[in-house]
């Protein structure tokens, strides 16, 4: 199984883990899963439209996943998965 | 919640902030972290990679920014506890902005500057559902 690496600020809900694996052949499926096992990450993961918040970056390896092919990037069985968040913010 | 900052980080802090100003200026706090308290034991300031023109009310820190912060955390034995940012001429409190941005834990220091410099620093942290900002005592005292 792949595993993902969770950042810091949402280890409150995996139960305070950093590694979880998951199933899944895609890197969108990857997500499901854990989402799925975490519900409680679907909100901070995902816009209310179901999309990936501009925030959340995922890395397969070293690589950012927008650069490869997005949630359909391909998994392997012993890939890792890196959820890095950007941070954004202002007065207005 | 208390965010305990030692007076020469937050003078580190300022002194970051004042030279961004007018612009925002941003950066990431290390340090431990429990239940009640969060304490800083150092900064690492990056530039603020938003794009030129909107940088006096915009700060982005991106995700090569974050990992080097977390691996500078992980060689000192701390953890990335929160952000600080400044929001130039306006005061020290999240806008809407700032919310739909935000991730769950960190602590989000927002310090008001103006002309003659820093003011009125003040900490947040995102609500579980996302929905609002919740604000943590600041203390800044000399260190132990």
């Amino acid at each position: 199984m792949a595993t993902i690496h969770i950042p810091t600020p949402l280890r409150t809900y995996t139960g305070g883990e950093a590694e979880i694996k998951v199933s899944g052949d895609t890197v969108g499926a990857a997500l499901q899963d854990l989402t799925t096992q975490h519900e409680q990450l679907r909100q901070h993961l995902y816009s209310d439209k179901g999309e990936l918040r501009a925030f959340v970056n995922v890395y397969l390896g070293s690589d950012d996943v927008r650069h490869l092919n997005g949630e359909d990037t391909p998994l392997q069985e012993d890939s890792k998965l890196r959820i890095v968040p950007s941070i954004a913010g202002g007065l207005t | 919640m208390t965010l305990q900052i030692p007076t020469r980080i937050y003078a580190q802090i300022a002194a970051h902030l004042e030279a961004a100003f007018p612009k925002e200026g941003a950066g990431l706090l290390l340090g431990e972290a429990n239940n009640l308290n969060r304490h800083v034991h150092m900064i690492i300031t990056f530039e603020n990679r938003f794009t030129p023109e909107e940088q006096h009310n915009r700060y982005l820190l991106t995700a090569e920014d974050i990992l080097a912060g977390e691996d500078a955390a992980e060689k000192h034995g701390l953890e990335v506890i929160g952000v600080f940012h400044s929001h130039p001429n306006h005061p020290s409190q999240p806008s809407e902005y700032d919310r739909e941005h935000a991730l769950p834990w960190y602590s989000y220091l927002i310090v008001s500057v103006h002309d003659k410099g820093v003011t009125t620093p003040r900490s947040w942290l995102l609500s579980d559902d996302r929905n609002r900002f919740k604000e943590e005592r600041v203390t800044i005292q000399v260190d132990r």
